[in-house]
């Protein structure tokens, strides 16, 4: 199983959800968050008072899947979410080793 | 006999019999009773809750409370001040150029068929009470964020009686200013200028908040400060028109250039912003109104709707660089930009009333100079009644700070509680439990 967590612009987070729902991605976890990378922040301007945010919002998508979906799922929000623009934001893939769904307390593949 | 008597004073006794008949009392206007009513509940408005929202807005989350706080303070204990001496030492019966004394202490003499002009002495004391309400709360601006309850209370208390009272007398209650015949209709220099100036000198006192310029403070909730704004510009019209004291053309007349006013103020200051920036921001577009509002206020009974467009552009433009110049130049932390704004706008106003009065300016004359005056004699009377209202305020207010701050040990919170914020700290709440 894989654990793909994705940090992508807010308002493409309906795009990527839609674009995982067609295949056939049916749970995630949506986190409003801050960050910054390659994009860096911006100024904002109150009265001549300028300040510097260096941390920008963005959202955190979660999907855990099965290892044969998982190529299929960063192709979908990568496509979905891409702007062309700086801070697109980026996937990390990563390992996981178990999953349980907490009412039947089903484990593997099976609790996905 | 005694039937003789009581029948000649037959009126007096229908009065005492039938207390709940209306009828005209004796050299009372009904029409400007009403307006003047009218205008004391939106004066008062603009401060409850006009100006603690538009103020509460601008601080940080943590201290939004106490700025709510702050005006309201302000206004429940200068209520109370006024009945006790304020009215008095501001339009008391005394034949003096400098107070009214305390003949109407505790409103002494003053019943429910008393009057002032052709108003119930009540709705006339009413209405001053809201302009002496608001105008220390003006001063909050100032120190935000980092000020003892307690000092602020005083202090606010202490400038009233010694700085607002004596100067509303000088200018509108018969004292040595309204002698010389000093335009200030509606508060440029009772209200704007007393205030602008004291804020500046409490501000350059009391020192920046910690973190001024450096730590990201941004307004909290813009969407609050807007509110208050928009109450303000509604509330402003019973603070000019209402300062005609009757429904007539002069009320009319004062708050067509008083929205003129505002709504050139605010323009000014959004395309400045476009033109310098890129980007026209609601908060210059609310302040420029506000500038606009307070540079019209004391030209709101001279000038005409075409002197108005001059008077907001100069207003939009001049506060909109005394708060740059303020703010990245001398680094003053005047947190909400009172002094750039209020007195900046209420000197610019009151000298421009003394130009724009005159009958003969074309399509940008005013209502007329006053018998044998001209322009440049009037502009003498206008310069020193702005230097005059603003040196009395400057000095004092620095007299008072001191003095405060040795009665309550420092006017200023520990930076540990300036840190966490005064809303927890001093009042031992939250505004938001989100």
């Amino acid at each position: 199983m894989k654990l793909i967590t994705a940090i992508i612009k807010p308002f493409k987070s309906d795009d990527v959800r839609e674009a995982l729902s067609e295949i056939g991605i049916s749970g995630m976890t949506l986190t409003e968050v801050k960050g910054f990378g390659r994009q860096k922040g911006h100024t904002e301007l109150y009265r001549g008072a300028e300040y510097v945010i260096d941390f920008l919002p963005k959202v955190k998508l979660e999907v855990a899947v099965q290892d044969s979906l998982a190529d299929q799922v960063v192709e979908a929000i990568c496509k979905a979410a891409n702007t062309g623009q700086i801070g697109d934001g980026k996937i990390f893939v990563s390992n996981l080793e178990q999953t349980i769904r907490i009412r039947t307390g089903e484990s593997g593949n099976d609790a996905l | 006999m005694h039937i003789t008597k009581i029948i000649r004073n037959a009126p007096w006794v229908l009065t005492l019999l039938l207390p709940s008949v209306a009828f005209a009392q004796d050299g009372v206007d009904s029409g400007n009773t009403a307006w003047i009513l009218t205008s004391t509940a939106l004066v008062l408005f603009m401060t409850l809750p006009g100006l603690a929202l538009f103020y509460g807005g601008l601080v940080r989350t943590k201290n939004v409370l106490s700025v709510l706080m702050q005006c309201f303070a302000i206004a429940v204990v200068i209520s109370l001040l006024w009945i006790v001496v304020g009215y008095s030492i501001a339009f008391g019966p005394a034949e003096s150029d400098w107070w009214g004394g305390l003949g109407k202490a505790m409103f002494n003499g003053v019943v429910v068929g008393s009057v002032s002009g052709n108003i119930p002495e009540t709705v006339f004391a009413s209405f001053q009470m809201t302009f002496a309400i608001i105008t220390p709360a003006l001063i909050v601006g100032a120190f935000v964020e980092r000020i003892k309850f307690s000092a602020m209370l005083l202090f606010s208390v202490l400038w009233t009686l010694v700085v607002y009272f004596p100067v509303a007398h000088w200018v509108w209650g018969g004292g040595w200013l309204m002698d010389m015949g000093l335009i200030d209709f509606a508060g440029g220099t009772v209200v704007h200028v007393t205030a602008g100036v004291s804020a500046l000198v409490f501000a350059l006192v009391l020192g920046p908040r910690k973190g001024f310029l450096t730590a990201a403070m941004m307004p909290h909730n813009l969407t609050m400060s807007f509110t208050g704004a928009a109450m303000l510009w509604v509330g402003w019209f019973g603070f000019n028109a209402g300062s005609a004291l009757a429904a007539n053309g002069s009320a009319g007349m004062a708050m067509f250039v008083t929205h003129i006013s505002a709504a050139t103020g605010a323009f000014t200051w959004m395309v400045i912003e476009w033109i310098k920036f890129g980007k026209p921001s609601a908060l210059g577009g609310i302040t420029g109104m506000v500038a606009g509002l307070a540079t019209i206020t004391p030209a709101s009974g001279a000038v005409g709707p075409a002197g108005a467009l001059l008077v907001g552009t100069a207003g939009g433009v001049i506060c909109y660089f005394a708060t740059m110049t303020m703010k990245q130049k001398f680094k003053v932390d005047d947190s909400l930009d009172v002094f750039p704004v209020h007195g900046v706008g209420g000197i610019v106003g009151t000298f421009l009333a003394g130009i724009l009065v005159s009958a003969n300016l074309g399509i940008f004359s005013g209502n007329g100079l006053a018998e044998g005056a001209t322009i440049g004699s009037q502009l003498g009377v206008q310069v020193i009644g702005i230097l005059a209202t603003g040196i009395f305020a400057a000095s004092v207010t620095f007299v008072l700070i001191k003095l405060v701050g040795a009665i309550t040990s420092g006017i200023r919170v520990p930076e540990d509680q300036e840190q966490a914020g005064l809303d927890i700290t001093i009042h031992n709440e939250k505004g938001y439990s989100m």
